[in-house]
């Protein structure tokens, strides 16, 4: 039987096509129990996991906490704001403070690109990324592709646009890797300054108009612009924005085919998407997060299984 | 390693329709009870049932099949990961009468993650345990079957294997002994 090639899940890059294969066939297995009466399951009764958000989210925490709950470990939360964190101490001295409470896996959120690979080299527990600075978030391209998967049948074959703030974007890297892996074309969309100069290495095509971006694609997954990681003007303006990169019910009705919209949340209705498109048929925004918490647990479920005890 | 036949396909199917007779028995025309096999050899032991009880009532029997990967109790302590196969069940088990049925009851930790992952359900009025094999002696758990096809007197280092037609060619049941040398 298979088995993750990987201890720790820091970002897509290191996972194989097989890896995200297994963890789809998993998540599916978890997509029934979530929607049995009881959604829970006894399988990781000894583990502790350890959620350590450095960085404000709602969607992500609660669904790793969701996940882990229904697979019945135990669950200590941590946030940055509450912390001792604020008076002074590293990230190693806070997360080995918690590891003495014999804890078995972090699940961690950081500003900073790398802190999760940092952590699991330095550490004697699972690592899960939650999602480090601009670098990855590995469970969202997932879900991602696991949602596309859902709708469209499989992954591979299909385009893929992924439009907005590319730069400041874990999402997107993550995409990427992941719908590659997955045998799907990939194209980004966003105005020049937040399009980073070589993401064409990657083998992702560019775009910097909408219009012909969503006529090429069969899926969009629209990004929220983040204005917290931006120190200086991008754009002139969100107005401007909006009405270049928008996503509005006008424009998808006006293409040839139908296509498929996602968002990885928070929404900024009337920015990257209007709230007629955000709550149309085209779009699997909350499907995506149900997802989420299948491939969260199966995620935690098959890292879990390489745990060994003494 | 040494293979005996211990049931052959004459035998195997005389076997399958005494357990059907036993079931209706007991279950009547079957309206208040469901056959739920264990993933993944249970599978086939309803398919058999559940194609003999049609014939016989001549009406439908409501069948399902469980998986039992996310509760057992060896989680870990193997060295891959358990994959999962589907749950099947369309149907309230709530008050109904429930017949899990195994291929080969051995330890009896299958039927007790099975328990457990059956109350994710509902709650059944009555559960009774159906199994092809019962090797004796070599329970851990305080379990029982209902139902038996054959019980076989085994050892640990012995193996018990049902085979079907639709899978491995013929219906029958081989014991497996490893050579005395090795």
């Amino acid at each position: 039987m298979d088995s993750l090639s990987v201890d720790h899940l820091i970002g897509i890059k290191d996972l194989t096509t097989n890896d995200i294969e297994l963890i789809f066939k998993t998540a599916d297995a978890f997509k029934q129990v979530i929607n049995r009466p009881i959604k829970k399951v006894p399988s990781l009764r000894d583990i502790t996991i350890a959620n350590l958000f450095f960085e404000n989210s709602t969607r992500t925490r609660l669904s790793f906490e969701l996940a882990e709950k229904r697979l019945s470990a135990d669950t200590v939360n941590f946030s940055a704001a509450s912390s001792s964190v604020k008076k002074g101490e590293t990230l190693i001295d806070t997360v080995n403070n918690i590891l003495s409470m014999k804890v078995d896996m972090v699940v961690m959120r950081h500003p900073n690109p790398g802190a999760a690979k940092f952590l699991s080299e330095r550490i004697n527990a699972t690592v899960i990324n939650a999602g480090d600075g601009t670098h990855e978030h590995p469970t969202q391209a997932l879900l991602d592709a696991y949602s596309i998967r859902e709708r469209l049948g499989e992954v591979k074959g299909k385009k893929v646009v992924i439009v907005g703030d590319i730069l400041h974007s874990r999402v997107a890297l993550s995409n990427i890797f992941c719908l590659q892996k997955l045998g799907a074309e990939v194209m980004v969309c966003g105005p020049t300054t937040l399009v980073p100069r070589y993401i064409h290495e990657l083998g992702v095509k560019v775009e910097h108009n909408l219009q012909r971006a969503l006529e090429w694609c069969d899926v969009a997954n629209m990004l929220r612009i983040q204005l917290e990681r931006q120190e200086i003007k991008y754009f002139p303006s969100l107005r401007e924005y909006s009405m270049q990169y928008g996503l509005n019910k006008e424009i998808l009705d006006n293409l040839s085919k139908e296509i498929v919209v996602m968002h990885p949340g928070p929404i900024n209705r009337g920015v990257e998407i209007t709230s007629d498109v955000a709550d149309s048929v085209q779009s699997i925004i909350l499907p995506q997060v149900e997802n989420g918490v299948a491939i969260r647990m199966a995620a935690i479920y098959l890292l879990a299984s390489k745990i060994k005890r003494e | 390693m040494e293979r005996q036949v211990i049931l052959n396909s004459k035998h195997f199917e005389l076997t399958i329709n005494r357990l059907c007779y036993q079931l209706i028995e007991n279950h009547n025309d079957f309206s208040e009870t469901v056959l739920i096999g264990l993933q993944p050899r249970g599978i086939n032991v309803v398919t058999r049932l559940k194609e003999r009880l049609e014939e016989i009532l001549q009406k439908e029997v409501v069948c399902g099949n469980l998986d039992i990967t996310f509760y057992r109790d060896d989680f870990r302590r193997r060295e891959t990961p358990l994959i999962p196969s589907a749950t099947n069940i369309d149907f309230v088990i709530e008050n109904k009468k429930v017949v899990l049925i195994d291929d080969v009851l051995y330890t009896g930790r299958t039927i007790r993650a099975g328990l457990d992952a059956l109350l994710a359900f509902g709650r059944p009025k009555k559960v009774e345990l159906l199994t092809m094999i019962d090797r004796r002696f070599k329970r851990d758990l305080p379990i029982s079957a209902d139902y038996v096809g054959k019980t076989v007197d085994t050892l640990i280092s012995e193996r018990v294997s049902v085979e079907w037609d639709e899978l491995e060619g013929e219906d029958k049941v081989v014991l497996f002994t490893p050579d005395a040398n090795g």
